[in-house]
């Protein structure tokens, strides 16, 4: 077994890694840094992002307008001090990245321009074109290659942390071209692997998306936070769940049922105009939006397709010139893969789920409870989207928690003697034997592509827009039974070269342990929040019982048992979340009783 | 399966090296629908008929770059090529020419990373910033100077379609000069200087012949022939000033 020595492994490849990564390079050029990607960097989900970053930007806007919006968003599950963070730092990451060179889209006097986005009051949203994630990733890891002390470790797939002594000291990771793995020790350990959304059936998310980081911290008991809060996007191609950005509806666009009408109107976020008016009508939060989308399929208001109900994206109005400076890319995808010229006709819709808002539980500076370990961006819960993400918060938390990351890595890796080396190798070759032996195991039958099929459907089932107690109970049932057949699976590859077959099991088995995190969190919490909205007796929001994140322990060979931490409330109390009209009157009542 | 399902014959050039010579074709028949991919057909393969196929893919939308083929010889991107296109002929699938076949239809693209971690990919700057002065103006005319060629998504094609980097895999080709030449005409950098020895040496553009197919062939409209020809322009330019001026004419 080879063996590197590093002083911070990353794992993780996409904006929080590369951030994370550059971050280490910059406060101490000396500390040795592995970057363990299981594909190229520039691959990576962050490049599918479409819409913006969020960063206060205009003079008539401030941090405290969007720590407003992102606390109300999230329906008060946020950690208040984080999220003030997070604001105050935002413009700074996003300056940053201009001076790396990120082709902002530009005012006519050549500063940033900022978009309009769902549930911001104020326009805030930078973007390039609608590949702003895009971007983002090609000048962070275009701007990673200036720092000598990054070592890249390109299609290596991580498989286990080595912890020893009571601390993270390294990873085990599989060269996917040669089938070997490597030990790589390090004195810190940052996880930045992105998000789970591939385990549910019709999601936005690229296949790389399946959760490894958080399934890897979850099983050396540290526990993922508020998992059952899950995002689905609004406006998605029906059958691939291919996503059309929300700046589809923050440069003007409408969404329509079948008779034409603009249906948000009947789900508390009119009155409808005809320019949108920020955190009204389909610049709605994406939980309100994909909500009233269910209820008008419930009374047949919704268009059947091929593949399920749709509802109208209509771009028409913006013109075709528009269209093609703003969004060049969702051009694109509605002419290419759908047969649609968006500028003469309008685009099918459906949501589809699109992100992870809980991951691993970290502190303001990123830490988990397990010494040595930090984590950032989609596979983190650092407290800044609650219950339901704003759409532009997530590239902007890649940036300023990447950032944290890494600068805290760095300082915990110092601050730590090497470990020994001895007792790492022979962890680390325990970890090859179980890896191995999942590939040449014989006498199996089940398939990893009809276990991991189930799991998508049964997740798509219980734990949809809306759930209820028995439907995520048959989820729960049905995914121990997965794991109980994921033992009985066969591989038909027993290669060591490019063998995806094994790489998929191996995410199958990550798939399905976060699978039941958001479960089990799901059926526990008996209320109605953000994205977790239940209609068996539970469809309110219970602030006396759970204004607490869920916390998801690891049980081997069992259900994760779920229990709950405080919230940390600073400046923001729990109140009505209304938009719209309604969300209007709602933020004066509270201005004049603060008078 | 309904019984007016449609099935179409994808041809796929497999090749393992723990165990293949050379590389062979297999055929396999899968049914599909209208609006499934080239990427899909094979991602059914792999689910139903063979867990041994290898290929690399991600997003699923023309964005990611990775899962760049042959389809019927050419060059192109597999989630968004559709089938019906081909139906009722059979559908070839080959790894990316003029690249060495690490599996299946997995290229190595090591050589790739290394040109493109060659040409300086970053901001080198003209005028250094703090970041407490903001942001560089940039105008939308100064945007639209490199914006295009910032649209790579390193997904090979042009590579592929390339018929020097055929011959000499050596020369930096034309994503790279792309890129190269995306960081030049940004109005915040200054480093035009360094990266155009690279431009003017052996392994620079006038390896370029000027055939044009790899912008043909690119799905994001980078034109990087356009790149490569501008670059021998100013390549050009580059060698007759360096005997005019001490600087070396490049600056």
């Amino acid at each position: 077994m080879e063996i590197y020595k590093a002083d911070v492994v990353i794992v993780g490849g996409g904006g929080a890694g590369l951030r994370a990564a550059i971050a280490v390079a910059e406060s101490d050029p000396a500390l040795r840094i592995a970057l363990v990607s299981k594909v190229y960097p520039m691959r990576s989900h962050t490049v599918a992002a479409e819409g913006g970053s969020a960063g206060v930007k205009k003079t008539t806007d401030s941090l405290e307008y969007h720590f407003n919006d992102t606390v109300g968003g999230g329906d008060w599950l946020c950690e208040q001090d984080v999220v003030e963070y997070f604001v105050a730092h935002c413009t700074e990451e996003l300056t940053q990245l201009e001076h790396w060179g990120c082709p902002w889209s530009r005012t006519p006097d050549g500063h940033v321009n900022v978009r309009a986005f769902g549930g911001m009051k104020i326009e805030r949203t930078w973007f390039a074109a609608d590949k702003t994630g895009f971007h983002m990733l090609h000048t962070l890891f275009q701007t990673s290659i200036k720092y000598p002390s990054i070592k890249r470790f390109d299609e290596h797939f991580c498989v286990d942390l080595v912890v020893d002594n009571g601390r993270v000291q390294g990873v085990v990771a599989i060269e996917i071209a040669s089938g070997e793995l490597s030990l790589i020790e390090a004195r810190s350990v940052v996880i930045a692997t992105g998000g789970a959304g591939r385990v549910f059936r019709e999601n936005t998310n690229g296949g790389v998306v399946t959760g490894d980081g958080m399934a890897l911290a979850y099983r050396h008991g540290v526990p993922l936070r508020d998992m059952e809060f899950v995002q689905y996007h609004p406006t998605c191609m029906p059958g691939t769940g291919l996503l059309f950005t929300e700046a589809c509806r923050g440069e003007g666009g409408f969404l329509v049922n079948k008779d034409g009408y603009r249906y948000l109107q009947d789900y508390g976020l009119g009155p409808a105009e005809p320019t949108p008016r920020n955190k009204a009508m389909e610049l709605g939060p994406r939980d309100r939006l994909s909500q009233a989308f269910w209820y008008e399929q419930q009374k047949g208001r919704t268009i059947e397709g091929l593949h399920g109900s749709v509802v109208h994206l209509d771009l028409r109005h913006l013109g075709e010139e528009k269209l093609r400076e703003r969004l060049p890319q969702i051009y694109e995808l509605a002419e290419q893969f759908m047969g649609v010229d968006p500028a003469r006709a309008p685009i099918p819709v459906r949501p589809a789920v699109h992100y992870t808002m809980g991951g691993i539980l970290v502190d303001g500076l990123c830490a988990a409870p397990l010494a040595g370990l930090y984590a950032a961006g989609e596979c983190s819960s650092v407290g800044i989207h609650g219950a339901n993400r704003l759409g532009s918060n997530s590239l902007s938390e890649l940036l300023v928690f990447g950032k944290v990351a890494g600068v805290e890595a760095a300082r915990f890796a110092k601050s730590v003697a090497p470990g020994n080396s001895a007792s790492l190798l022979r962890q680390a070759q325990a970890v090859e034997q179980r890896i191995l032996g999942l590939k040449k195991k014989t006498g199996g039958t089940e398939r990893i592509a009809t276990l991991r099929k189930e799991m998508a459907q049964t997740m798509e089932d219980g734990c949809g827009i809306y759930r209820l107690a028995e439907t995520m109970q048959k989820t729960c049932d049905k995914l121990d039974e997965l794991k109980a057949r994921f033992r009985n699976v066969n591989l038909e590859d027993k290669s060591s070269v490019w063998n995806t077959e094994w790489l998929l099991a191996i995410e199958l088995e990550y798939q399905l342990d976060v699978a039941q995190a958001m479960a089990y969190s799901a059926i526990n919490r008996r209320e109605s929040r953000g994205a977790h909205q239940r209609l068996d007796g539970f469809e309110l929001r219970d602030d006396v019982n759970f204004l607490a994140h869920s916390q998801a322990h690891y049980v081997a060979d069992g259900a994760p048992r779920i229990d709950y931490g405080p919230v940390k409330i600073t400046k923001s109390q729990p109140g009505t979340r209304a938009y719209g009209a309604a969300g209007e009157k709602a933020e004066q009542e509270r201005k004049a009783s603060h008078v | 399966m309904s019984d007016n399902q449609k099935v179409i014959e994808i041809e796929v050039l497999r090749y393992h090296p723990e165990k293949d010579k050379e590389p062979h074709k297999q055929v396999f028949e899968v049914p599909f629908t209208d609006d499934m991919s080239v990427l899909q057909g094979v991602q059914y393969i792999k689910d139903y008929l063979d867990g041994s196929l290898s290929f690399r893919w991600s997003c699923r939308m023309a964005i990611c770059g990775s899962c760049g083929m042959m389809i019927n010889g050419e060059p192109s991107l597999s989630c968004q090529t559709f089938l019906r296109d081909y139906y009722p002929a059979r559908v070839r699938v080959e790894a990316l020419s003029h690249f060495p076949i690490e599996r299946d239809l997995v290229i190595n693209m090591e050589g790739f990373m290394e040109k493109l971690e060659s040409i300086q990919p970053y901001i080198i700057p003209k005028e250094p910033r703090t970041l407490q002065e903001g942001e560089y103006l940039q105008t939308p005319e100064q945007l639209n100077e490199y914006e295009q060629f910032s649209s790579c998504i390193n997904c090979l094609l042009c590579y592929a379609a390339c018929p020097q980097f055929g011959l000499n895999s050596s020369f930096i080709g034309p994503a790279a000069t792309a890129l190269l030449h995306r960081y030049n005409v940004d109005s915040r950098d200054g480093g035009k200087a360094e990266r155009m020895e690279l431009i003017n040496s052996e392994e620079g553009v006038f390896n370029c012949t000027a055939v044009g197919y790899c912008s043909e062939v690119c799905p994001k409209h980078v034109d990087p022939a356009n790149a490569v020809n501008q670059n021998k322009t100013i390549s050009a330019a580059d060698y007759f000033l360096r005997f005019l001026t001490p600087k070396g004419g490049a600056k």
